[in-house]
């Protein structure tokens, strides 16, 4: 069974935010990770890129396929999770933990167009 | 168009297989996950659902001039139990497929092809059957096959299957009754397809998952078929993709009177080809797949056909078709991977060696 977490906003291209302050930790969610299997690889973006929402902003494949990732929020890269280049799988061990990308959010606003963990969860078991 | 199903599928779907289409039929990909699949085959044994691949019949007193005709290899005077592996080739070396014949007996063929091309396979076939006295069958729908393939194969076969394959060697076929089961694969492993009715083949099945045998998607059927260099149609054979391109020449027997594409190959062979499928290891942990671009100072000079990150050796690592000019060992060459270029070099195609029992 797949984990969602109160108090994170979700997308349907199954990409999370965790925002603290105005900083957003983006990353998949668990179901995702669990769609995938095992991540061999995480494609990160770099620190300053500038990202936009619902745009491309790297890749986490699976042995089989390549999945691009898609940023749910606008913002600057302020950090990208290093750990992810040597070890991908901890993308599988814990999904939400493992955040890819922090950025400095550009818009609040956009938070809203996001689901919440039932709706999203409604929306997986669709 | 709706997708076929194996017989299988019903056994498929209750052990939780993610199922995916492929070659017009809805297969297992996984069961549990490619890397464990992949693992039990290169360690221990596991067992694939091929049910998907055709079966052609040819007897009568012209099989063995027929076979010689359409086929790149060389039938002609063979044991009976032997199998050989070729191709269908078009007029100008284009790949129709790549398969399997198995001598059964004088004059009388089974023929195994690849279930994306079944039916060009059989309007070929049925096409280039003028003036040959034979009985020529596509018995695709009758026939389910499995694979079982690793070192344990070979005790599996007898253990739970009760089917002793001592004598079969590597590239042979023997009969139990209306059974057919050959010292073949596509995994580089030893191992053991066989076909039977449907009733059989799911009778085994049980058999196998019963005795814990690790049951085996598509998805590690094509890591470990890559690994060791094994062509894949579609990927490294093709209408375009001759086999002299390939590096599969030697399976197309030159001395042989005549064959379909035999003066294109010959043409190739002597003239070269601009294009070759070559290995490409990139630097980098990042994985090249289908379709993306190979460049050479920034210029587009050919195309991945399979790329994995290896299971068994841990590298991202690639089949190419390239200008033959960038085809040599270790040339440097760059594969662009979404919006970034990583750099790599040429080396064999085969990133793994195989462990056939001869």
């Amino acid at each position: 069974m797949a984990k969602f977490i109160e108090g994170l906003y979700y997308s349907e291209s199954h990409e999370y935010v965790r925002v603290e302050g105005e900083y957003g930790y983006v990353g998949i969610t668990d179901f995702a990770q669990q769609q995938l299997g095992n991540v061999v690889y995480v494609d990160l973006p770099e620190v300053d890129d500038e990202i936009e929402a619902d745009g491309e902003f790297g890749a986490v494949e699976s042995v089989k396929a390549a999945s691009d990732l898609i940023s749910p929020v606008s913002g600057t890269v302020v950090e990208v999770n290093e750990a992810l280049e040597d070890t991908p799988e901890l993308v599988n061990q814990d999904a939400f933990a493992n955040w890819i990308m922090k950025l400095e959010l550009s818009d609040m606003a956009e938070l809203d167009n996001l689901m919440d963990a039932k709706a999203y969860e409604e929306f997986c078991n669709k | 168009m709706e997708n076929k199903r194996t017989c299988l599928y019903d056994r498929h779907v209750k052990q939780g297989a993610l199922i995916s289409p492929f070659g017009g039929f809805d297969m297992p990909i996984q069961y549990s996950n490619i890397t464990e699949e992949h693992q039990a085959v290169r360690q221990h044994c596991g067992v694939f659902d091929v049910s998907h691949m055709g079966e052609v019949t040819v007897k009568g007193p012209d099989a063995e001039r027929w076979v010689n005709h359409i086929f790149t290899n060389d039938v002609t005077d063979a044991p009976i139990g032997k199998v050989f592996y070729g191709m269908m080739l078009y007029e100008n070396g284009g790949t129709v497929d790549d398969l399997l014949v198995y001598k059964m007996a004088e004059q009388e063929y089974f023929i195994v092809i690849n279930a994306a091309n079944i039916d060009k396979d059989w309007a070929w076939m049925q096409q280039n059957s003028e003036g040959f006295d034979i009985d020529l069958q596509n018995r695709s729908d009758d026939y389910g096959q499995l694979a079982v393939q690793g070192p344990d194969a070979a005790e599996i076969m007898e253990k739970v299957l009760r089917l002793n394959c001592d004598d079969l060697t590597f590239y042979t076929v023997k009969t139990f009754d209306d059974i057919i089961v050959s010292r073949t694969g596509y995994t580089g492993e030893d191992g053991f397809e066989i076909y039977g009715t449907q009733a059989y083949i799911q009778q085994a099945w049980d058999a196998l998952m019963g005795a814990g045998v690790t049951p085996c998607g598509l998805g590690c059927r094509d890591t470990l078929r890559f690994e060791v260099g094994l062509p894949l149609y579609g990927h490294e054979l093709s209408p375009e993709i001759s086999p002299v391109m390939a590096g599969l020449s030697m399976f197309c027997k030159l001395d042989k009177p005549e064959f379909i594409g035999k003066e294109a190959i010959v043409k190739q062979k002597t003239e070269g080809v601009s294009q070759k499928v070559v290995g490409i290891e990139l630097d980098d942990k990042a994985i090249p797949r289908n379709g993306y671009t190979v460049l050479k100072d920034g210029r587009e000079v050919g195309i991945v056909t399979t790329g994995y990150h290896t299971i068994s050796t841990d590298k991202s690592v690639c089949m190419a078709l390239v200008d033959t000019e960038y085809a040599k060992l270790d040339t440097p060459l760059d594969i662009q991977i979404r919006k970034k270029v990583f750099p790599g070099h040429v080396v064999k195609k085969r990133f793994y060696d195989k462990h056939y029992k001869k």
